[in-house]
């Protein structure tokens, strides 16, 4: 078996750094990568959680009173009849008060503040309606009531996130073209450093084939390994935000927590980074070769 | 064999340093090479392991047009020739072993018989107890002899060694020819250049003379009718 290590390339001065440089290219490819997914599973729990749902508001008295129950009642009832609509439950009482515990504090009887009282309307699956139609019918029970349709601030929400994550894989691609171009210079460099040893594998019989392969297995170990690295570098960083976040550290963990969540798809994409990276720089350590070998006469 | 035909050569934009050279090198020959220094004898066997390509004028090695060939069947051809560079060429960072083996590697051998065949060869040369040594932990006899063993390692069909027994003295330059006679006569075609006129006298074999980047074929002692067998 022709073997992989004849030349002489963990020796030159660039395997000192390179290591590093693969390793800082996989921790930010993984860390946009891990980002990504995270957005993506995020926009899908709030899609599950709030496509098919309106919500309606009444708004509370003039003089500072609160919304007369009648007209709550009224509207419910009038909710109820309407085909479309699978539920219809006001937002009161302890949930109401998880909305608004961020800024009133816990103690607040929020049963006695003059508040408007929102109705959360869940659809039935496939149905939409619209919010505008319906506030007009609500309006004849109950003056002033508007109607909030999650969908089309979802949809500006959707359209940011995947901005954003056409970003991400933006920036994962740019990263794969620094990591080539790298490749192909250290290749290039490594080729003219061991001109003289080249020549001579090639006077004693070797292929373009044979010293290909002694760049792209020392391409192929460099990307595991720098990967390898930048990986170890990813987990502890997960490990780190994780740590931060379950300390209450950050502000608004809530908002956060989901972005933590990494979803299975990003862990393999994540984990396979290193391999990935060791595989590129085969492909185009050994392309570098052939090519320019392949252009001497 | 080999075969030159109105070769020329210059490198670069040089001077021509060689001159419509002919030659005939019938298979399982061996020859000498000699002429003074700078007169041209690398960059005559230089043309024949196929380092460089002739400026002019026609080679044929093993029956091929050498200006023919595409980089692809290079290798193949190469594999046959065996070469002791002048000035060695050994790989530092391997071992006396690995740097033996390479050719073999190189052919795609398995690694079984890789390592007996480097081991006898290197017990042969008198290398046995340097076999993991590297090359600058070697004298320059010693480096000799294992580039020597690098291109007899795979019985080539042509053994090319340019001024093999330069480095060495007068009893291993013997036995190096000796070995070179061995591989002759299991049917290697043999050139060696060297400036050695006892080691010449003594073998009786065939020389080229290059001068004046001309090159001339004197017939050795054996070829002469009537003259005495010495070895
Ligand atoms: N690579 C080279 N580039 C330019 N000139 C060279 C090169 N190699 C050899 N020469 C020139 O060619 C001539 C013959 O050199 P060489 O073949 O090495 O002679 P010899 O081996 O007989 O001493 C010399 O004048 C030398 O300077
Ligand atoms: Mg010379």
């Amino acid at each position: 078996m022709a073997r992989s290590r004849d030349l002489p390339l963990d020796r030159d001065g660039s395997a000192r750094f390179l290591p590093w440089l693969v390793a800082l290219m996989v921790y930010l490819a993984a860390l946009t990568i891990a980002g990504g997914a995270a957005l993506h599973d995020a926009v899908q729990t709030w899609d599950a959680g709030l496509a098919g749902t309106l919500t309606v508001e009444l708004p509370r008295g003039t003089n500072g009173a609160g919304v007369p129950q009648d007209r709550i009642d009224a509207t419910l009832k009038l909710l109820g009849q309407i085909p479309g609509v699978a539920q219809a439950t006001r937002l009161d009482g302890p949930a109401e008060t998880r909305l608004l515990a961020p800024w009133l504090g816990q103690d607040v009887d929020v049963q006695a503040l003059p508040l408007p009282v929102l109705i959360d309307v869940q659809l039935k699956p496939g149905v939409s309606l619209d919010a505008d139609t319906l506030a007009q019918r609500l309006r004849i029970v109950a003056p002033g009531t508007t109607v909030e349709s999650h969908g089309s601030w979802l949809d500006r929400l959707f359209r940011i996130a995947r901005l954003v994550q056409f970003g991400a894989a933006a920036i994962v691609l740019l990263i794969g073209l620094v990591a080539v171009i790298t490749v192909i210079f250290t290749t290039r460099t490594g080729l003219a450093i061991h001109a003289p040893v080249v020549e001579l594998v090639h006077l004693i019989g070797a292929s373009d084939a044979y010293v290909a392969r002694q760049f792209q297995w020392h391409a192929f170990r460099l990307g595991l390994g720098g990967g390898g690295i930048g990986l170890v570098m990813t987990l502890v960083s997960f490990a780190a935000l994780k740590w931060t976040a379950q300390q209450g550290l950050l502000p608004g963990e809530t908002a956060l927590l989901p972005a933590l969540h990494l979803p299975l798809a990003g862990w393999i994409a994540v984990l396979a980074l290193p391999l990935v990276m060791g595989l590129v720089g085969l492909a185009t350590a050994r392309h570098t070769v052939l090519r320019t070998l392949g252009r001497m006469p | 064999m080999v075969r030159f035909e109105n070769v020329g050569m210059r490198y670069g934009s040089g001077p021509e340093v060689l001159h419509d050279v002919e030659l005939d090198l019938e298979p399982g020959g061996f020859f000498f090479l000699t002429g003074p220094s700078g007169a041209g004898k690398s960059t005559l066997l230089k043309l024949m392991y196929l380092a460089e390509r002739p400026t002019r004028g026609r080679i044929t090695l093993f029956d091929r047009d050498v200006a023919t060939l595409s980089r692809a069947q290079l290798p193949a051809l190469r594999r046959r020739i065996g070469v002791v560079f002048q000035e060695f060429r050994l790989i530092e960072h391997l071992s006396a072993l690995d740097n033996v083996a390479l050719p073999l590697r190189i052919a795609g051998q398995g690694e079984g018989r890789v390592q007996d065949h480097v081991v006898d060869l290197l017990n042969w040369v008198g290398l046995a107890d340097h076999i993991h040594a590297r090359p600058r932990e070697l004298s320059g006899g010693q480096q000799q002899r294992l580039a020597i063993a690098r291109a007899v390692i795979s019985q080539p069909s042509l053994l090319i060694a340019d001024e093999p027994t330069g480095n060495v003295d007068d009893a291993i330059a013997l036995r190096l020819l000796y070995l070179f006679e061995e591989l002759n006569r299991r049917g290697t075609t043999v050139v060696i250049a060297t400036h050695n006129q006892a080691l010449i006298d003594r073998f009786g074999h065939p020389v080229l003379h290059i001068e004046g980047g001309r090159l001339e074929r004197r017939p050795g002692r054996r070829e002469i009718p009537g003259s005495r067998e010495l070895v």
